[in-house]
């Protein structure tokens, strides 16, 4: 990545439209600029195309119209599989591999990027350190885990190649409420130390004010508003104020940062 | 004379037969696994070709085989020798349930599981021998299961143009009304299937992903 100083934007959607063949657009005319080290929070209710817009960055969906740049090029000139590699992935259904060791799960990028077995045993190790997961866990498999440790892998493993970039797709949104703050807490410090860019789907007001340096709230395919934390709080916009209602009654017990 | 004692008597012949029935069953078995396994993962990745190909074999399967016979009988080099004609009709009848288990169960692994390896940059090569496959291998060791126990009862039609294998016995007892020796031919028959039957279920539990 090139050393620009900060809010260089790292992915840049120029007027990206997405549509399934013979269907409604389900991404109508997006501009959008995600800057470096920043965690975008997309907000939106289901169906409002916040999914499909994270799936257009690592281009598991190519996008029938528009142009998207991932660190300033656009996505012709990327190599897939390059761009994929840069990009951690992490999902509410998590998506281990069944058959793999979490060790083997964890390690399955950098081994394919042919990195000697040795340091990638140590990098499994460091990581699940800062996932907060016990070492012993790594000859283990998927299934004898619970949700939230498998939820920790499942960040374990997108950081795996320490990618700069992290797409998050409503990883905490099967987690009971206490699991799920704690994985919320938990990785708010390790966005801090990491300075990753991060964009992060969600449904959830909460989280995204808990987690968002910026919300932007889509709505049937279009972005509606991109603002703070702050400035969303105290926004005007119908479909803002929508939203801070439905959730107000949970939010006068809640003491948010 | 009862069974057994007819079985001991000709004994050398009953496991000469035995082995030729194998014999056919495993070449054509052998076969159908090396060109349905790959029409199979085909199928997953140009699913334009997946009516075209399920279809030609769904047509294949309901082919009478003695018909089968009968149509490969005039090919050249296949018509030649009747082993070689009953080992290629075999692997015809093969091929469906090797085909449509090795879509299938590459069709059931957990699409999650697929969409977290292609956004991990898994290319499409890594995906399919480090996830799908093994993922799927116990539905393609069940498409092998039922594959085999099928040629082995097909098999002992074989004997009709020639092609040897227990179904001499069956076809020699039925021109000498004599149970006894029907019984020589399909009692191996049987017990060849409930062994195939056997072995490869436990191989396909031993290698299903738990």
């Amino acid at each position: 990545m090139d050393s620009n100083p900060e809010n260089h934007a790292v992915i840049e959607f120029r007027k990206v439209c997405y549509q399934a063949n013979g269907t409604d657009a389900i991404v109508r005319d997006l501009n959008l600029e995600i800057r470096r080290g920043e965690m975008l929070v997309l907000l939106g209710r289901s169906g409002s195309g916040k999914t499909t817009t994270l799936k257009l960055i690592n281009h598991l969906l190519a996008p029938t119209g528009g142009e998207i740049r991932v660190d300033g090029r656009p996505a012709q000139q990327w190599d897939v599989i390059r761009l994929r590699r840069m990009i951690g992935y992490v999902i509410q259904e998590i998506g281990l591999f069944p058959h793999f060791t979490i060790e083997k799960n964890i390690g399955l990028v950098p081994k394919i990027e042919n990195w000697p077995a040795e340091r990638i045993r140590e990098r499994v190790h460091e990581l699940l350190k800062t996932v907060g997961l016990d070492e012993q866990i790594a000859k283990r498999y998927p299934r004898e885990l619970s949700g939230g440790q498998r939820q920790r892998v499942g960040v374990a493993r997108a950081l795996a190649a320490d990618p700069p970039i992290l797409l998050m797709d409503e990883p905490f949104g099967a987690l009971d409420p206490l699991t799920r703050a704690d994985l919320q807490r938990e990785f708010l410090d390790l966005q801090f130390r990491l300075r990753k860019t991060v964009v992060f789907v969600t449904h959830d007001l909460h989280e995204a004010l808990i987690l968002g340096t910026r919300i932007a709230l889509m709505e049937a395919g279009r972005l509606v508003t991109v603002s703070t934390r702050d400035e969303f709080l105290t926004s005007r916009e119908p479909l803002v104020l929508a939203y801070r209602q439905a959730f107000e009654t949970d939010f006068s017990k809640r003491d948010h940062p | 004379m009862n069974i057994w004692q007819f079985i001991l008597q000709n004994h050398a012949e009953v496991v000469e037969l035995t082995l030729e029935h194998i014999w056919l069953v495993g070449l054509s078995t052998v076969l159908a696994v090396v060109i349905g396994i790959p029409l199979g993962i085909l199928i997953t990745r140009r699913p334009s070709l997946n009516k075209p190909v399920i279809g030609t074999a769904n047509v294949i399967q309901t082919i009478p085989s003695l018909a089968l016979f009968g149509f490969l009988l005039p090919a050249p080099w296949i018509g030649a020798r009747a082993d070689r004609l009953v080992i290629l009709a075999l692997m015809l009848y093969a091929l469906l349930p090797l085909i449509r288990n090795t879509y299938a169960g590459i069709k059931s692994v957990d699409p999650a599981v697929v969409e977290a390896g292609r956004a991990m940059g898994l290319t499409d090569r890594q995906l399919l021998f480090q996830v799908e496959l093994p993922l799927a291998l116990g539905v393609i060791i069940a498409g092998v299961r039922v594959a085999t126990v099928l040629s082995i009862g097909v098999a002992t039609i074989a004997a009709a143009v020639g092609a040897g294998g227990l179904g001499e016995y069956i076809f020699r007892g039925l021109a000498m009304v004599n149970n006894t020796v029907i019984l020589a031919g399909a009692i191996p028959a049987a017990c060849l299937a409930l062994l195939a039957d056997l072995g490869f279920g436990w191989l396909e539990r031993r290698l299903s992903p738990q």
